[in-house]
């Protein structure tokens, strides 16, 4: 298993400015390891609709890389957007959850049948183009310039170390603030995928 | 009841949604509202987003907006109630002008069964959202300014199509 922050460590250094919206867990530690705030959507996570904002995005913008960092308690939320990404099948979309088995945002309660399910399973089952899954935060760095090179829609599970520890909140902006400098950055950015 | 002999066709609320640019309309399949489904389906400058849920719906169309799409949303009242998180989280935070289409299922009150109807003003209300009831074809101008009053106030605004006639 993989520390989380090394995991976006990782995912940062490889994204070639593309837009990132992270959220729950990843939404609290992002901060530390993106040097592209501006490109950066911190979502508080309607209730587990950070996929399915990524998935708009990326079809708003086909010349833009989009990035969701998901949780695995918040794709539980809205397992059905899988079905629905694969549907729409954006070349452009890159779809990781960090899975560590627990809703660490409300205090490490265990998700649902935690042991037993696969997301990447899931992923497959629903037609991601791309389904990847990695246990150590070293399978990540070798593979991860592959992974983001592949045609989307893709789908990245990383199994990550269960900690109790939390970031803290990072907000220092309200939600329209962060939403304005997101579409500010957005109309500036015109990244080839 | 076909779409020429109904109050209310698909052809006049196709006309005003193109008026209004829309260029993707997210959509859960509704009995009450597929007379409009089968008709936007033929328009090459609409892209037709399924999807499986409601709450869904409001986030890729949140997604849209922030790519500078011109998205609207269209599902069932149940669907209204379902995605009530996604239309707080994003269409109330973010001050997301989405025009949202929601087909009534209970609307006139005359189900033994089903609550729908009875909830949807109300809930629309508690969240300050402006909604308008199109029921026949010289009201789909309604669509239009609903549009217009989502642009201008960013907010959503609804369009309510209740069913039709017994």
């Amino acid at each position: 298993m993989m520390n989380s922050l090394e995991a976006q460590k990782i995912i940062s250094g490889n994204r070639n400015g593309a837009a990132v919206i992270a959220t729950y867990t990843t939404n609290r530690e992002w901060p530390q390891a993106s040097d592209k705030p501006g490109l950066d959507l911190l979502f508080a996570g309607g209730m587990g609709k950070a996929s399915s904002l990524g998935l708009g995005l990326a079809m708003a913008r086909p010349d833009l890389n989009v990035i969701v960092l998901d949780g695995d308690g918040s794709l539980l939320m809205n397992l059905g957007s899988l079905v629905t990404i694969a549907n729409v099948a954006p070349p452009n979309l890159i779809h990781f959850v960090f899975e560590n088995g627990i809703y660490r945002t409300t205090g490490c309660q265990p998700i649902p049948n935690q042991a037993k399910i696969s997301f990447a399973g899931l992923a497959e089952a629903a037609g991601y183009a791309n389904v990847y899954e990695f246990e150590e935060v070293e399978s990540l760095a070798g593979k991860i310039a592959t992974v983001m090179k592949q045609r989307g829609p893709t789908f990245v599970c990383l199994k990550i170390e269960p900690s109790a520890k939390k970031s803290p909140l990072p907000y220092t902006k309200t939600n329209l603030e962060i939403v304005g400098q997101f579409k500010k950055a957005l109309a500036a950015s015109s990244v080839g995928v | 009841m076909n779409d020429q002999t109904r109050p209310l066709t698909g052809m006049a609320i196709t006309k005003e949604i193109k008026k209004c640019g829309i260029t993707h309309v997210i959509w859960l399949p509704d009995s009450r509202t597929r007379f409009i489904e089968e008709v936007l389906a033929s328009e090459p400058q609409i892209t037709m987003v399924p999807v499986c849920r409601e709450g869904e719906a409001i986030a890729i169309a949140a997604g849209l907006i922030l790519g500078n799409k011109k998205p609207m949303t269209l599902h069932q009242n149940t669907g209204l109630f379902e995605s009530g998180d996604s239309i707080r989280g994003l269409g109330l935070d973010y001050q997301l002008p989405l025009l949202m289409m929601i087909g009534c299922k209970g609307w006139r009150g005359d189900s033994l069964t089903d609550s729908a109807g009875i909830f949807t003003a109300p809930t629309l209300n508690a969240w300050g959202i402006k909604h308008y009831l199109v029921d026949k074809d010289e009201h789909a101008g309604l669509i239009s300014s609903a549009h217009k009053e989502a642009q201008e106030t960013k907010r959503p605004v609804a369009i309510l199509i209740p069913e039709e006639n017994k």
